[in-house]
């Protein structure tokens, strides 16, 4: 039977993309940012579904098991995926709050804007419940197809050219990479579903080909997730995209990559965590060390930002990497942290590029050293800033400390083992090492003078874009409530341990 | 002789090897592009070759599917090297590098 109830929300999505462009057609210049307008009301209306499906088991009538599977097991609805649909759909409607105001003003192609995140969105909600390779493939290409363009859609600038054209050759070729791999394990296990491979995995668990194949798909993963050494694009990328592309990609891509990264390592490689456990302990190592060290002496804000989201790439990977050494009730817990990580850092990243946005067009420069000042002519925005760089670096009261505190609990509950304290040890320095950059930022706006440059007189007075505000407002109001009540969210990524093959 | 499967599978390696290498040896984005496309095309040589040696159509399906996500990407990426052509009249991927650090 097809259950049109649990592919709702992808439908929904389907029929707001056409509108998008029906709409982008037939709005005179000047009025296209109506487009944006029906995506955004599109994706609200495409979260209803999921909150109907996740109170089904409470209603009468209503007689499911909470985990919906279609396509002979390919695609599967289940708490997990509906929480990470939820979030995607949450980031995209964020980054439309960003793009409006920053598209309109600097007269780009609006409704193709609108209609390519709305596309990029919608590949990373089938990523969630994606149960098999192909599908995994085409959601994962269809979250990176129309990033790519975005990443270049300020045609004229050489940086915007020279992001767009990084972004796209280390995309396809980690596409590349990750598709062989699948290619390789396919051949061993005969099987394309997770269910099978899982079953088949045992088997040639030891075939040179195996373990290479399941390396591959890592390092296509790692590609995606900006992990070290595979990370380069990442900041040229962020920096040269438009402000709310990058914020895009740093959460809604990211965390797309993290959710194919974890549902296939522990669905379909869950038997044989032994080869990839360790991979992902050094990756984290690797990863949150180099990202926050080369993030110390960045001076463009937007670039340290895309060093920041690398080193947070490490912690997210952080809870699994003593995977081989976790039995299912571990795997659940570090299933429960990744995801609460990546809920709370979707928040206050899209907040804190949101702040910067903000801060950009009040001195006139992506610059530190420019936003000397900055607290003085533009108290709102500095705040902001403050509120978001404190809770990236997991200052308490702010959110981020609940997302560091499951990090580490996560990973040393393998107690006695000696590689998971040191890599605890390992976060706990990078946890210091981090606050002193993004304390830097807010000492410079606080505490610096005003450099002889700033254009203060007449930016200062400029109000915010409503719907710029409307974002911040919004980012900022769940990093204070989750850092005082922390269920807020912890409920959510506790409700993701549900990540399951089918019913 | 016969051609038995290990034999398509080290051929499409030795493809997969040649790509990966023109992508870190050439500095033209065209090429390198190239280099990738010729990479997704040893992945559809092992794809097949596996199906066929297991009998199960689902590998000669999976290349249809990387067959025309192949073809999407090079709708999108000529339309980014073809910008960037038109800005700086080169397609060198050593020009590129106004960012750096």
């Amino acid at each position: 039977m097809f259950d049109y109830h649990a592919i709702a929300p992808e439908l929904i999505i389907g029929v707001t993309l056409l509108l998008v462009i029906g709409v982008d057609l037939l709005a005179p210049p000047g009025r296209k940012y109506l487009a944006g307008v029906v995506g955004l009301v599109g994706l609200v209306a495409a979260a209803f579904p999921l909150l109907t499906m996740a109170a089904c088991s409470d209603l009468a009538g209503c007689t499911d098991t909470g985990v919906r599977a279609m396509f002979d097991g390919s695609y599967v609805v289940d708490d997990f995926a509906l929480v990470l649909k939820g979030l995607f759909l949450l980031t995209g409607v964020i980054s439309l709050l960003l793009s409006v105001g920053y598209i309109e003003k600097d007269r780009y192609y609006e409704g193709e804007f609108y209609f390519l995140l709305v596309a990029s969105v919608a590949g990373a909600v089938i990523m969630a419940s994606a149960r098999d390779l192909i599908t995994l493939f085409i959601g994962l290409e269809l979250v990176s197809g129309p990033a790519f363009l975005l990443a270049g859609w300020r045609k004229g600038d050489v940086r915007s050219n020279e992001a767009a054209l990084k972004f796209f050759l280390m995309g396809v070729l980690s596409a590349a990479i990750l598709l062989f791999g699948m290619s390789l394990v396919y051949g061993l296990t005969g099987e394309i579903t997770f269910s099978g491979i899982r079953a088949g995995s045992a088997v040639v668990a030891d075939e040179p080909a195996f373990i290479l194949g399941v390396v591959f798909i890592l390092v296509g993963f790692a590609f995606k997730i900006s992990a070290v050494p595979f990370h380069f694009w990442a900041p040229d990328t962020y920096q040269g995209a438009p402000t709310p592309v990058a914020a895009y990609l740093s959460v809604g891509s990211k965390v797309a990559g993290f959710v194919g990264l974890i549902s296939i390592s522990y669905l379909a490689f869950g038997g044989v965590a032994e080869i990839w456990g360790p991979i992902l302990w050094l990756l984290a190592a690797v990863t949150m060390t180099l990202g926050n060290l080369v993030a110390l002496k960045q001076t463009n804000v937007i670039r340290m930002l895309g060093y920041s989201s690398v080193a947070h790439a490490g912690f997210v990977l952080v809870p699994f990497a003593m995977a081989a050494t976790f039995d299912s009730a571990g795997m659940e817990e570090a299933i429960f942290a990744s995801i609460t990580y990546l809920l709370i850092y979707a928040f206050m990243n899209l907040g804190a590029f949101g702040a910067v946005m903000a801060a950009v067009s009040k001195s006139g420069s992506g610059e530190l050293p420019d936003w000397g000042g900055l607290g003085r002519y533009a108290p709102g925005v500095a705040g902001f800033l403050g509120l978001f760089f404190f809770s990236l670096a997991g200052i308490p009261p702010l959110a981020g400390w609940f997302a560091k505190f499951v990090m580490f609990k996560a990973v040393l509950q393998a107690s006695g083992s000696v590689w998971g304290v040191t890599l605890a040890v390992i976060a706990a320095v990078n946890a210091v090492i981090a606050l002193f950059y993004y304390a830097r930022v807010v000492k410079t706006v606080f505490m610096d003078d005003v450099p002889e440059t700033a254009p203060v007189d007449e930016a200062a007075r400029t109000p915010l874009s409503p719907s710029l505000a409307l974002a911040l407002g919004l980012t900022a109001f769940m990093v204070v409530v989750t850092g005082f009540f922390p269920q807020l969210l912890a409920f959510f990524g506790d409700a993701a341990r549900a990540l399951t093959l089918g019913p | 002789m016969t051609v038995t499967p290990g034999w398509y599978m080290a051929l499409a390696a030795v493809l997969f090897t040649i790509g990966a290498s023109g992508i870190l040896l050439r500095r033209n984005a065209l090429v390198m592009f190239m280099s990738v496309e010729l990479m997704l095309n040893a992945v559809n040589l092992t794809f097949v070759a596996a199906g066929r040696n297991l009998n199960v159509l689902d590998g000669q399906v999976s290349v249809f599917f990387v067959m025309v996500v192949a073809a999407a990407e090079v709708v999108v990426g000529l339309a980014i090297i073809v910008a960037v052509f038109r800005r700086r009249q080169t397609a060198s991927v050593d020009e590129l590098s106004e960012m750096r650090g």
